[in-house]
């Protein structure tokens, strides 16, 4: 008889391994870069291909002077460089995504010894990087799809939303997400400093018809965060597969939700326009494919919830108090770097745990 | 049918299919067994007898060393040969009593038909069942009269018979319940007898529905025992899930089933204690699957014990290519073997057969820290924590993370991207953290 395989149990394995899994994500992200490719154009798929290759170059690059194998297919890198083109604008220039996925690989990944060891998302720290070397093509070169021709740079959103009347309003906006433009009305309109029509665009910010075009993607944003529809479903095949867990994702628009409700709005507490928070801005992604990154969120089932809730909090604080409009990714960052405490203060229960009691 | 079921847990195919449907065919006792000493938890038992006795069929030739041990008896009427070291189903080497078999199946006493068993007294029926050589069959192999004599502070108030099989490709104990349910019934209630229970359930996993209906029916005339269909979920046949499951009861971390007032016993335990009290036949055979894609014929197999795998997979046609890995017991919590040598003992539930194909990579990957071990686990554990702590040494951390507490399910390892070897790693970890224990004492 020939010599037969001797392992310690189980002999059972479910159809998974890491390259199955990253690959999977990477499947997951389709819809949202075909959707992007709908609303921007072959711009947005010329910047992730561009992302990607330099993120799997510099990995192989890095692993071969190291001399570690090279493990360029399990398809992490390709995770990274996806989800940091993922987070630029459009019509950002071409070597963005491209520092930005060099840096995300050896600073955010290599350094602390690859796949699995890094204390945050590579992704969020490269565009970290970048928002902070590189403002200004970090925050133009927004496109949309509302002004008739084509992919245009100037924003849509301005032209159909902002209809005459408060110049100074007008000036104020110099970029148009809706988060952005939410945030600087908001602003005014609790400052005291903007009129009536300030308030009528907010409430059209929140109004039914807008939040349609928010969830199917017709407005501006980074090219991966821009259709809410793709983006849930491709989150939906993770779910599937128990790839994602419900905690965090939940838990972290949950927390946005009930918060924005809270404080969001420009009619006193509990008026905040919970459907633009949701399906706005980075929010989406952030949540199912961000803040889920399995190396640097808690293993521990309560540590989970915890870190989404946490990922919520500051997101919202961000978008309502911040300098900047959007806080979904240094809300990740922040929570990534809490999460080893997050799993050292939450320990599990074991089953038919009780407290030590004198029989 | 409102199933039950506990927390955690996956989802593995079954791959009952091979032998669900074949009835139990007696195996003819071979030229040859070997009767490993040890093949419960316990002191191994004692050889009474010499090289060269002659023995009967049903003789005792091995004594119980103390409380916790059991007694062997010989499947066969022949003589003994050799005694000595030989190959264990666990995958070590362990001594055995060779006995060279004479063919001519004589009993040392024939075989009584007792009706009025369920007349006896409970310790007349315990001293039984401790004579007979009884233990736990469904993979553990823990003494049943040890089991059956909770501490007078430990009252007991139900009785659960295991009848789930979660483990995948084994079919013995589904083809026990399917022809001999009114002799488990009996068990049964020996058993609750012996320990004064109230209550009694069977627990049924979802995929054997015959079984289901045939003990609802068989059931209707004794009210206080009721079946348990249970979904299908492994480890769903683990003593703590399968009581939870039941009762909504938790057997508290590091205790007992006793301590929440219920037994758990294995289908097959019951057949051999009505078995032993109706017709004092000692424990000398059980019901072994051997199964798995590459064997020619899967086959449910009353098997005489001490019978060399060899012989049962020849019986079954051989296999229709290389095998790969054999596996005594289930393939999530067996162990896998190095050859055919080892015999079939009291708890040898089935051998599994794999081909090349149906090798699992054991190649580690680092971990990815996705937490789905810690979803899997049905003790709500981190696994890979644990892993992570026995790599390092870190053995007292590990203990605090409750490195004992673990089942040995394998649910981590069944899911983890990372192929990493949770169960093995927490095996090891398990090993040094109960010496550190024994230090402390």
């Amino acid at each position: 008889m020939s010599l037969v395989n001797v392992s310690s149990s189980p002999h059972l394995h479910e159809q998974v391994n890491v390259r199955r899994v990253m690959w999977t994500v990477v499947i997951a992200l389709l819809p949202a870069l075909i959707a992007a490719y709908l609303f921007f154009g072959w711009r947005s798929i010329w910047i992730t291909i561009l992302g990607v290759v330099a993120a799997v170059g510099t990995e192989a690059l890095v692993q071969f002077l190291t001399k570690r194998p090279i493990t360029i297919s399990d398809g992490s890198a390709v995770v990274t460089g996806m989800l940091l083109a993922f987070n630029l604008p459009p019509l950002t220039p071409w070597w963005i995504p491209v520092v930005g996925s060099i840096f995300a690989i050896t600073i955010g990944k290599q350094i602390f010894g690859g796949l699995g060891y890094n204390p945050v998302n590579p992704a969020l720290l490269g565009r970290a990087f970048l928002m902070a070397s590189w403002p200004i093509q970090m925050t133009t070169g927004w496109a949309t799809k509302l002004a008739n021709a084509g992919v245009a740079t100037v924003s849509g959103l301005k032209q159909t939303l902002i209809t005459g009347g408060n110049a100074q309003l007008q000036n104020l906006i110099t970029s148009a997400t809706p988060l952005n433009l939410a945030q600087q009305i908001r602003g005014d309109i609790v400052a005291g400093t903007a009129g009536d029509s300030a308030r009528t665009i907010f409430h059209q910010l929140s109004s039914l018809d807008y939040i349609k075009e928010l969830f199917w993607g017709n407005i501006g944003g980074c090219i991966g965060e821009v259709s809410a529809a793709a983006l849930i479903l491709g989150a939906a095949i993770l779910v599937y597969k128990h790839y994602v867990e419900w905690r965090i994702p939940i838990g972290y628009i949950g927390t946005v939700a009930f918060l924005s409700w809270m404080i969001g709005g420009i009619d006193g507490l509990f008026s905040g326009p919970v459907l633009f928070h949701i399906f706005s801005g980075g929010l989406i992604l952030g949540a199912f494919f961000m803040a889920t990154d399995m190396v640097t969120s808690p293993v521990t089932k309560k540590g989970r919830l915890i870190f989404g809730i946490g990922c919520g909090l500051l997101t919202v604080v961000i978008r309502t108090w911040g300098g900047y409009p959007e806080g979904v990714s240094y809300s990740i960052l922040i929570m990534n770097i809490a999460t080893p405490l997050i799993d050292k203060l939450t320990p599990q229960k074991t089953f038919g745990y009780r407290k030590k009691s004198n029989k | 049918m409102c199933a039950k079921t506990f927390k955690g847990g996956i989802h593995p195919h079954d791959h009952k299919h091979f032998s669900n449907h074949k009835a139990i065919e007696k195996f003819p006792a071979p030229e040859k067994l070997f009767i490993p000493l040890i093949q419960h938890i316990g002191r191994p038992a004692v050889p009474i007898v010499k090289v060269g006795d002659e023995v009967k069929k049903g003789q005792k030739i091995a004594e119980a060393d103390g409380f916790v041990s059991i007694p062997i008896h010989s499947p066969v009427s022949g003589k003994v040969t050799k005694i000595g070291p030989y190959p264990h189903p666990t995958g070590t080497i362990q001594h055995a009593i060779e006995i060279e078999n004479d063919g001519k199946d004589e009993w040392i006493s024939e075989l009584q038909d007792d009706e009025k068993y369920y007349s006896l007294s409970s310790d007349k029926m315990k001293e039984c069942i401790q004579e007979a050589g009884i233990c736990g069959m469904g993979g553990a192999g823990f003494p049943t009269h040890v089991k059956l004599s909770p501490p007078e502070n430990r009252p007991i108030d139900t009785v659960i018979l295991n009848g789930v099989e979660c483990e995948p490709y084994l079919t013995s104990d589904h083809r026990l319940m399917l022809e001999h349910p009114e002799e488990i019934i009996e068990g049964l209630r020996i058993i609750m007898k012996v320990l004064g229970a109230k209550r009694g359930y069977i627990g049924i996993e979802l995929n054997k529905k015959n079984a289901i209906i045939i003990f609802k029916q068989m059931l209707r005339d004794h009210k206080n025992i009721n079946v348990v269909p249970c979904k299908l979920r492994y480890p769903q046949g683990a003593e703590k899930q399968l009581i939870y499951a039941a009762t909504k009861r938790r057997v508290p971390a590091g205790g007992l089933p006793m301590d929440v007032g219920v037994v758990v016993q294995n289908v097959g335990t019951a057949f051999a204690i009505y078995e032993a009290l109706r017709y004092h036949k000692p424990l000398i055979e059980r019901i072994t699957t051997i199964s798995g894609a590459i064997v020619n014929e899967p086959k449910n197999l009353k098997v005489p014990i001490g019978t060399p795998l060899s012989q049962l997979l020849e019986f079954c046609g051989g296999t229709s290519e290389d095998i790969a890995k054999i596996i005594s017991g289930g393939p999530m919590m067996g162990f896998a073997l190095p050859d055919l040598e080892a015999p079939a003992t009291k708890t040898t539930s089935g051998f599994v057969f794999m081909g090349e194909k149906e090798v699992v990579d054991t190649t580690e990957a680092p971990c990815l820290r996705c937490g789905r071990c810690v979803d899997a686990c049905p003790m709500n554990l981190l696994p890979s924590f644990i892993a992570d702590k026995v790599k390092n040494g870190q053995y007292e951390e590990a203990m605090k993370l409750g490195v004992l507490d673990c089942i040995e399910c394998g649910s981590c390892g069944y899911v983890c991207p990372s192929h990493i070897q949770l169960v093995q790693w927490i095996k090891i970890g398990k090993i040094e953290a109960n010496k550190l224990k024994r230090q402390d004492k």
